[in-house]
């Protein structure tokens, strides 16, 4: 009896998709197993089935060449010879390269002041990254306030007895950090000041700094970084010269800056009326309000956004090789010119190196950023 | 007691308080604004005196008057005659369209692959959507000008020479010269052609927006793509069969040393395009899958409960209302897309960059006036790109009823 009632209710299914109402239903189907979810996520269809098949087939296709290239047929030591009759990547280039890579032309034996601002660096931000860190608003203020000026003493040297070491010779991965950092600690506030200049009552001040960003907006980076080399030193008196590197760092704040400011000012049009409001009730003034009221909560709103535009901070900083500075992808260039190593293999080798370094830190960066979102996220208007 | 209430209140004005002519926050605000106004002329008169001064000791004439004089360079791809004896004025144009020509195709590219790539992100195939993620995520998290060198200097510089060509089918042909693909030359007929393909899309649109006008009055209107389908083929058909039917694809051929006839896309142009498609693609695709996603979930029920298919319920339920949250970023990356175009100056495109803030400035030394010339052109262009987006959003939101 019961195996007819489920005879028929399954045909009753198959036929109109609806279950019939008897009390002998089947259980719901149980989507379990790696055969059911292959069924599900790969062959649906005839369709997706036939999809699934041409993709894997592409993929057998392309994989052993990428792994042949990247690791089996790739040269670990040795010299260009080795790498051309190996035929894969040149990672005996990397290797030779990678204190040129990390350092720029930085003296050899000064390198560890480049290693101890690099830690200093990494022990204060990473507490920065955890929610649940006490004290954060001191170990803020000291990465923002202190850490630049300890870094640009080690790197630059001249106090101490540390030995003077030239801009010129500041370089690679090295390099790209001092103009990433620069940037981000340069644009944050220059965009504060910027948004709230825009959203100011005073109209002048709003129509300068209005002009100010939208300008900055509407201009590709290279055309700052040109500005700031080629036309700021006409702007100075005479005599008076500004570094190279310091006129590109300039550069990316004041061009990061106004990008800021509009992701600043997102946050500043999130604040609910009333919060203003209260602010002046209580008797608090402009510069009060700004700073104990409305930023820490308008702030708070674009964190990803802050993120995400320090992300695109990371990849600009490659524009400064235009100009003539050595980041890690101008050094890398240089590399792959030089006549001891000249090929195809090696120039291929040089470029995913030098893309696989930024795409780490770009791509932990997002990650991070998308936690943040979520973890910023909770309990709010969703 | 009441008197003394009485008396306690006594010293309050009756009504509203009437503001005084200047407040003080008034005085303050102004003062602060003279005093930032000072600043800025000190600051704009100081930098100008000083520009000026050093423009004089260096012996660098100022003003746009060198625009008129022989420019004495050569570029590698121009769409407007130009030679060594043209002026900076015509290198300055050439510069332009070449920078237009390449931010369109990128656009158009960076459109199509983006959206594939949202679609596919969302797609029930599992490793579709695990490998669009693969590809996004590597190409937006490396920067473009790495992305460039990477196109220019390790892929298509080291090809062979035009005698060793990578082969497509025998008509096409990739080497370190570009990529060499036949021509079709209509000969006589190329002019009745595009004009034919003009009425045909003015027949389109026309038709299209009579349509919608009766569909919106009587819910009921006839299908528009024959329209579409007889303007944009039939009537070029028509026309190139009246006008003679001249019709003849040039396959490109090896003569010597280079390849003769056929059309030549150079491996700076190739590069260019490549690394800004794939670049800016990846940031429309998460774009386009942000979009379907913020598409409320009872419409994705109502458009099964309805019985369209998986891409009916795409095209005709879900991209629309998409669409509205999809521009606004995708004019962002439009955007971007333009200005990145400077970026092909470092993988020597003929571009704005490369001939007026490079060549031009290395020539006359006139600094300020070429990068100003250089950020005016930005300027232009980011204005129209952003009045053009406005434009779309403004008639995707129109639909809304």
């Amino acid at each position: 009896m019961t195996d007819k009632l489920l005879t028929a209710n399954a045909a009753i299914r198959e036929q109109t998709g609806i279950l019939p109402p008897a009390e002998g239903r089947l259980p719901p189907k149980v989507h379990t197993g790696p055969v059911d979810w292959i069924h599900r996520n790969l062959f649906p269809d005839w369709r997706q089935g036939l999809l699934t098949i041409v993709v894997l087939y592409l993929l057998y296709l392309s994989m052993p060449g990428l792994y042949n290239w990247a690791i089996g047929n790739a040269t670990w030591a040795g010299d260009r010879a080795d790498c051309v009759a190996n035929g894969g990547a040149c990672w005996a280039f990397v290797n030779a390269r990678w204190g040129q890579f990390m350092y720029g032309f930085y003296p050899v034996a000064e390198r560890w002041r480049v290693d101890l601002t690099f830690v200093l660096l990494i022990a204060s931000v990473a507490p920065l990254l955890f929610p649940a860190t006490p004290g954060k608003r001191w170990i803020l203020g000291f990465a923002l306030l202190v850490y630049p000026v300890i870094a640009f003493f080690l790197l630059y040297g001249g106090i101490l007895g540390l030995p003077v070491v030239e801009t010129a010779r500041w370089g690679g991965f090295m390099l790209t950090l001092v103009v990433a950092i620069s940037g981000m600690v340069g644009s944050l506030p220059l965009g504060i000041l910027l948004a709230l200049g825009r959203r100011s009552k005073m109209t002048s001040i709003r129509l300068f700094c209005t002009t100010f960003i939208e300008l900055f907006r509407a201009v590709p980076l290279i055309t700052v970084l040109f500005m700031a080399s080629v036309m700021l030193p006409l702007f100075m008196p005479q005599g008076f010269t500004l570094d190279k590197l310091l006129r590109a760092l300039l550069g990316v704040a004041l061009f990061n800056g106004a990008l800021m400011a509009e992701v600043i000012r997102g946050g500043l049009q999130a604040i609910p009326r009333g919060q203003y409001e209260a602010a002046t009730a209580s008797g608090m003034g402009y510069w009060r309000m700004m700073i104990f009221v409305i930023l820490p909560q308008a702030l708070r709103i674009v964190i990803p956004g802050i993120v995400n535009t320090y992300v695109a901070i990371i990849k600009d900083t490659t524009l400064v090789l235009i100009i003539g500075l050595f980041d890690l992808l101008g050094i890398v260039q240089a590399g792959i010119a030089d006549s001891n190593w000249l090929s195809a293999s090696v120039t291929k080798t040089g470029y995913v190196f030098a893309g696989m370094g930024f795409w780490v830190l770009c791509f932990g960066l997002s990650r991070y950023s998308m936690y943040l979102e979520r973890r910023l996220n909770t309990g709010h208007n969703t | 007691m009441a008197d003394t209430t009485t008396q306690s209140f006594g010293h309050l004005p009756s009504g509203p308080p009437r503001a005084p002519f200047f407040t003080r926050a008034r005085i303050r605000s102004l003062a602060v604004q003279l005093l930032f106004l000072t600043a800025l002329v000190w600051i704009v008169y100081f930098l100008f005196s000083n520009t000026m001064a050093n423009l004089s000791r260096q012996g660098i004439a100022s003003g746009f008057g060198f625009l008129g004089n022989r420019a004495g360079f050569d570029v590698s791809l121009s769409y407007i005659p130009f030679s060594s004896n043209s002026t900076y004025l015509q290198g300055f144009w050439v510069a332009v369209i070449n920078t237009l020509v390449l931010s369109a195709l990128g656009i158009v590219l960076a459109t199509f692959l983006g959206f594939g790539l949202g679609l596919a992100r969302v797609s029930r195939n599992w490793l579709v959507a695990r490998l669009a993620t693969v590809y996004i995520e590597i190409f937006r998290n490396i920067p473009l000008l790495l992305q460039l060198f990477f196109w220019y200097f390790a892929i298509l510089r080291p090809l062979p020479g035009p005698r060793d060509s990578v082969e497509f089918g025998g008509i096409a042909f990739l080497n370190n010269r570009g990529l060499i693909m036949p021509e079709p030359v209509f000969g006589t007929s190329g002019s009745a052609i595009l004009a034919a393909l003009g009425i045909g899309l003015i027949l389109g649109i026309v038709q299209t927006r009579r349509m919608r006008k009766l569909r919106d009055a009587t819910g009921d209107a006839g299908p528009v793509w024959p329209w579409w389908l007889g303007g944009l083929i039939g009537l070029p058909l028509l026309a190139w069969a009246v006008s003679g039917a001249q019709f003849e694809l040039i396959i490109p051929e090896l003569r010597g040393f280079n390849f003769q006839g056929g059309m030549v896309i150079l491996p700076e142009m190739l590069a260019a395009l490549l690394g800004l498609a794939f670049y800016i693609s990846a940031a429309v695709g998460e774009i386009v899958r942000a979009g379907i996603q913020g598409v409320a979930k009872g419409q994705y029920e109502a458009a099964v409960a309805m019985g369209h298919s998986r891409w009916e319920m795409m095209r005709l339920v879900i991209l629309p209302q998409a669409m509205r949250i999809i521009i606004p970023p995708l004019a962002t990356q439009y955007l971007s897309l333009a200005k990145n175009t400077s970026l092909a100056a470092a993988i020597a495109f003929p571009e704005i960059i490369s001939i007026v803030a490079g060549t031009t400035l290395t020539q006359t030394g006139q600094a300020v006036e070429t990068i100003l010339l250089a950020m005016g052109f930005y300027i232009t262009v980011s204005l129209f790109i952003a009045a053009v987006m406005n434009f779309l959003n403004y008639r995707v939101l129109r639909n809304d009823r």
